[in-house]
């Protein structure tokens, strides 16, 4: 199980988060969702030891990940940036590969179990006809699949996704957003991503953490959590929640902003470093 | 790859000052500068009073050793001095706008040592000695290199961005210096020859050698002072400013146009002087804003103010040795350069 | 389905496996192959001409009939043909290294200051120090680029991490100003001396002898191998740093150890060639085209193609203005432009 014990993450200048303790549960999908500059990227990226803590820590199993071989952590723990960028030339296969990195050594170079995992997510992410195409000449959605299917192949049993559907199309959205779905249900692997879109996240995540300049406005289920109190709270907007006629999630329709304008004391974290 | 260099043309601060502080400005830096040019030429192996520099000038006489070494050593190399230090400025400047790099420089994108390269081959193969041939191979040499180091910083992603245009500057630079040195090795008459100038010098110029090249540096400064307005919208990015209505393609001509000739000149007038270009227009920036109107004019006054300090710098420090003043611009701008690197790129 | 790309080997019951690239055999025995036959070639040309198959004769220890043809081949253009062979093996390895690191096709080690370090360092001590025993130069040389790379280590980094570009770039910088000291130094100095140090600036193999080689050898036979180890974490640094950190890598830890093989490799080849610009440009270019991006194949077909391109510059410097002879330093940056122009060419027919 993965949480943070009073984490304080920051780059230079003022902390982005200070003193946060959250909990994500296992075995489910978690969005972090947030107005932007709220650190709901910081915490991930603090989340996957991308940025060491000012103060506290991030505890997987009860150890502090700062202490755990960031290789042996690389086969608990996996993360997609957000828009990483393949080398030129290089083919789905290779790139896919490249996943099983933590698992090799250097007498240990190709071993059986690496070919079967990097086969089993390129079957998984339905890239099997696309796996010798290079990386660089796919579409949005395919190239996405690509790096989902490479970090697959860390096989961990946690994935972080950073902003995973940004720069997507719609029907490349919802083709990311179910192949995360399925891989929780079929392999109950713990998910844990920012999202901006909020009726993706009510939709897709059983368990929603709202940020607002660093600090947590609301955790759990979408139905419980998503209200148009909360919105106002976290986003500033006026805005009607509706059971999804499908589903029966909530559903957001924003409808304006609010008259007293909270955004005001926004900390600019996303502007500091969260492009990678 | 995310390429972010921070620049400071690309986030324009509205820094704007009055029209008529600018110009009181310009004139009280032109004012500064003929004082140091004239505590440059009193300054020497022997020590000549500023009344003698004054009546050297204006009451010449003929029979004094005092006012020969003004007139002939001195003032030559002085003017030298500020001439060059102003159009490389200037040709620092233009590249920097245009190509909305912060780095851009003479030196440092090769351009300079594709004129030095232009000029030992006249020497060496076609025995030229004047310096209006020189001049010829020099521009040439500064297109040619100018045209390549563009085309190949343009290559890959992203178009001309400072980090690829820097890389090819410097890849043009490393084959324009072996191929010199090459020729060089193989012919040791010419390397004593140019040594002293291909480190970049102002010493041992005589009036006729400015006058000869006053015709080039003539047309690259108006062509130079002339893209002010337009350069103050290419900063903007050139999608802006054909919105804009500039016809950039022209803009684009014409400033390579000034920069050849600018940066030719200076080569075949002192020899390669690196950092210059780099260093005046950032200083400028930060006393007067992005206006390029205004800009350019500060580039030239401060960038001869400049290289005529370095040069007064050079004579100094080892006394009675000199240090080449291009050395002593590579000393004042490599740290400058090191220091917007490591705080303006940001990955 | 296709399978991957690479042969591996792979004992059953063994917890041991072997990854090697498809197309490194071929293109390995081929390049090799090519080397030797260049070697053997300009192992014959020179003032006294010896036919290729008594080059080869003489080498396997057979008699030809010509009893100077011992002293000629074995002791004074053997040394020099296996010297500049391993100076291309470094300096394309390097390159490919450095490139690999800043993730850019533009580096090299010759315009990111670590030549120009050694190369300053050797200057001022040919020219100002009178008597420096020659032999001591190249382990000066040495520090220098050890130096240069340090400082550009320093430079760039910052707290946050180090950046790619940020090295490059204060590289190129530290190059111009150590370019702008070395001229400072050129210009005051005796001019025999500064003729000396230009051959030396420009890079040659002329007249390097066993002594030489058996110094250089061990760099390479330690610092390749070395090389090639790194190329797995290379391939996964190449995705970008926070990939890399997902996957494991100690990026900062990796980062400065490849940065640190690549500089040894560099160094060492300017200490006993001088300062050969351009094989780490071109050789991992043209190795990108043969073998792709892998690195575990990159870096080995690089470094032999660096060894091709040194070899057949040696040759090209020393047949084709005979009976003079020209740098094969110069060689290398002349190949270079050529090089690039159809490299323009062809990025600006694919765009």
């Amino acid at each position: 199980m993965l949480a943070t014990d009073t984490l304080t993450l920051g780059y230079d200048g003022p902390n982005i988060l200070d003193q946060l303790s959250i909990t994500l549960p296992a075995g489910q999908i978690t969005a972090l969702i947030g107005p932007n500059g709220c650190g709901k990227s910081t915490l991930l990226r603090g989340l996957a030891r991308l940025i060491k803590p000012k103060h506290g820590a991030v505890v997987l199993d009860g150890h502090d990940v700062q202490r755990i071989p960031t290789r042996q952590l690389a086969t608990q723990l996996g993360i997609l940036p957000q828009n990483p960028v393949a080398p030129e030339g290089l083919t789905v296969r290779e790139l896919v590969a490249q996943g099983r990195y933590p698992h090799q050594r250097w007498f240990q170079q190709w071993s059986a179990a690496d070919e079967t995992a990097v086969r089993s997510a390129l079957e998984i992410t339905n890239m099997v006809e696309l796996a010798d195409r290079a990386v660089d000449a796919l579409s949005g959605g395919q190239r996405q699949r690509a790096w989902i299917a490479m970090t697959l192949a860390q096989e961990t049993d946690i994935i972080l996704l950073d902003e995973p559907t940004t720069f997507l199309d719609l029907a490349h959205q919802v083709e990311v957003l179910q192949l995360l779905e399925q891989l929780n249900r079929q392999s109950s692997r713990t998910i844990v991503m920012v999202v901006h879109d909020l009726n993706h996240a009510t939709r897709h995540a059983d368990h929603v953490i709202a940020l607002r300049a660093g600090v947590v406005q609301a955790a759990g289920a979408p139905r419980d959590v998503i209200t148009p109190s909360l919105l106002r709270a976290v986003f500033g907007i006026e805005a009607e929640v509706i059971p999804d006629p499908r589903t029966g999630v909530p559903l957001c329709i924003p409808y304006g902003l609010c008259a007293a304008e909270p955004t005001d004391t926004l900390l600019h974290a996303d502007a500091v470093g969260s492009r990678a | 790859m995310a390429v972010t260099l921070a620049q400071s043309t690309s986030q324009p601060k509205p820094k704007r000052r009055a029209a008529a502080a600018l110009a009181i400005g310009l004139l009280l830096a032109t004012g500064l500068l003929l004082v140091i040019m004239t505590l440059s030429i009193n300054f020497g192996a022997t020590d000549v009073a500023p009344s003698t520099v004054w009546a050297s000038l204006f009451n010449y006489d003929a029979t004094s050793t005092q006012h020969l070494i003004i007139r002939t050593l001195r003032m030559p190399r002085v003017l030298v001095a500020a001439i060059v230090g102003a159009i490389l400025a200037l040709a620092g400047a233009i590249m920097q706008g245009l190509t909305r790099n912060p780095l851009a420089d003479a030196g440092l994108l090769g351009i300079e040592s594709g004129a030095a390269l232009g000029v030992v081959l006249a020497i060496t193969f076609f025995e030229i000695k004047t310096l209006n041939l020189y001049s010829i191979f020099a521009f040439a040499g500064a297109a040619v290199t100018a045209v390549l180091v563009y085309s190949l910083g343009s290559l890959g992603r992203g178009g001309p961005t400072p980090l690829k245009l820097t890389l090819a500057g410097a890849m043009i630079t490393a084959f324009c210096t072996s191929f010199t040195s090459a020729i060089l090795i193989l012919n040791q008459q010419t390397l004593d020859e140019v040594r002293l100038w291909l480190a970049g010098t102002v010493a041992g110029r005589d009036l006729g050698l400015i006058a000869e090249s006053l015709p080039y540096v003539g047309v690259g400064f108006v062509l130079a002072l002339s893209l002010g307005r337009s350069l103050t919208a290419m900063a903007l990015g050139e999608d802006v400013a054909r919105g804009l209505g500039q016809r950039t393609g022209w803009v684009k001509v014409i400033a390579a146009i000034a920069v050849v000739l600018l940066a030719g000149s200076a080569v075949a007038l002192a020899g390669p002087i690196g950092f210059l270009g780099l260093l005046v227009p950032h200083i400028m920036r930060f006393i007067v804003g992005i206006d390029y109107r205004w800009l350019l004019p500060y580039c030239a006054i401060g960038g001869a103010l400049l290289l005529v300090v370095a040069d007064i710098i050079g004579r100094v420090v080892v006394r009675p040795m000199e240090i080449p003043v291009g050395v002593v611009t590579a000393l004042l701008g490599g740290p400058m350069f090191i220091y917007l690197v490591r705080w303006r790129v940001q990955r | 389905m296709k399978t991957f790309p690479w042969i591996t080997i792979r004992p059953k019951h063994a917890r041991f496996s072997l990854r090697i690239d498809r197309r490194l055999p071929k293109v390995g025995l081929i390049v090799g192959l090519l080397v030797l036959a260049i070697m053997i070639i300009n192992m014959g040309v020179g003032e006294y001409k010896i036919s290729p198959l008594d080059v080869v004769k003489t080498l396997l220890g057979m008699e030809t009939g010509d009893p100077q043809h011992v002293l000629i081949v074995r002791t004074l253009r053997l040394p020099r043909m296996l010297l500049s062979a391993l100076v291309g093996l470094a300096l394309g390895t390097s390159g490919a290294l450095l490139q690999g690191l800043t993730r850019n096709p533009l580096a090299d080690p010759s315009i990111m200051g670590i030549n120009t370090g050694a190369g300053l360092v050797a200057v001022v001590l040919t020219i100002l120090v009178r008597n420096f025993p020659a032999r001591w130069i190249p382990v000066a040389a040495f520090a220098g680029a050890l130096v240069a790379a340090g400082l550009m280590y320093v430079l760039a980094w910052r707290k946050g991490g180090d950046s790619p570009m940020r090295l490059i770039l204060i590289g190129v910088g530290l190059s111009a100003v150590g370019s702008a000291v070395t001229t400072l130094v050129i210009t005051i100095g005796n001019i025999y001396d500064v003729q000396r140090a230009m051959i030396w600036l420009t890079g040659s193999v002329y007249g390097r002898s066993w002594v030489d080689f058996w110094a250089f050898a061990p760099w390479v036979a330690i610092a390749v191998p070395l090389a090639w180890f790194q190329a797995r974490q290379l391939n996964s640094l190449h995705l970008g740093e926070d990939v890399a950190l997902g996957l494991g890598v100690n990026v900062g830890r990796q980062r400065a150890w490849i940065l640190f093989v690549a500089v040894a490799l560099a160094g060492a080849s300017v200490a006993v060639a001088g300062v050969i610009s351009f094989v780490g440009l071109i050789a991992p270019h043209v190795a990108r085209r043969l073998v792709g991006t892998d690195h575990t194949g990159l870096v080995p077909t690089a470094g032999m193609l660096g060894a091709l391109l040194l070899v057949a510059s040696d040759w090209i410097g020393r047949t084709i203005a005979a009976p003079n002879e020209i740098p094969c330093g110069l060689v290398t940056a002349v190949i270079g432009v050529p090089f690039f122009l159809t490299m323009l060419y062809h990025h600006a027919k694919t765009k």
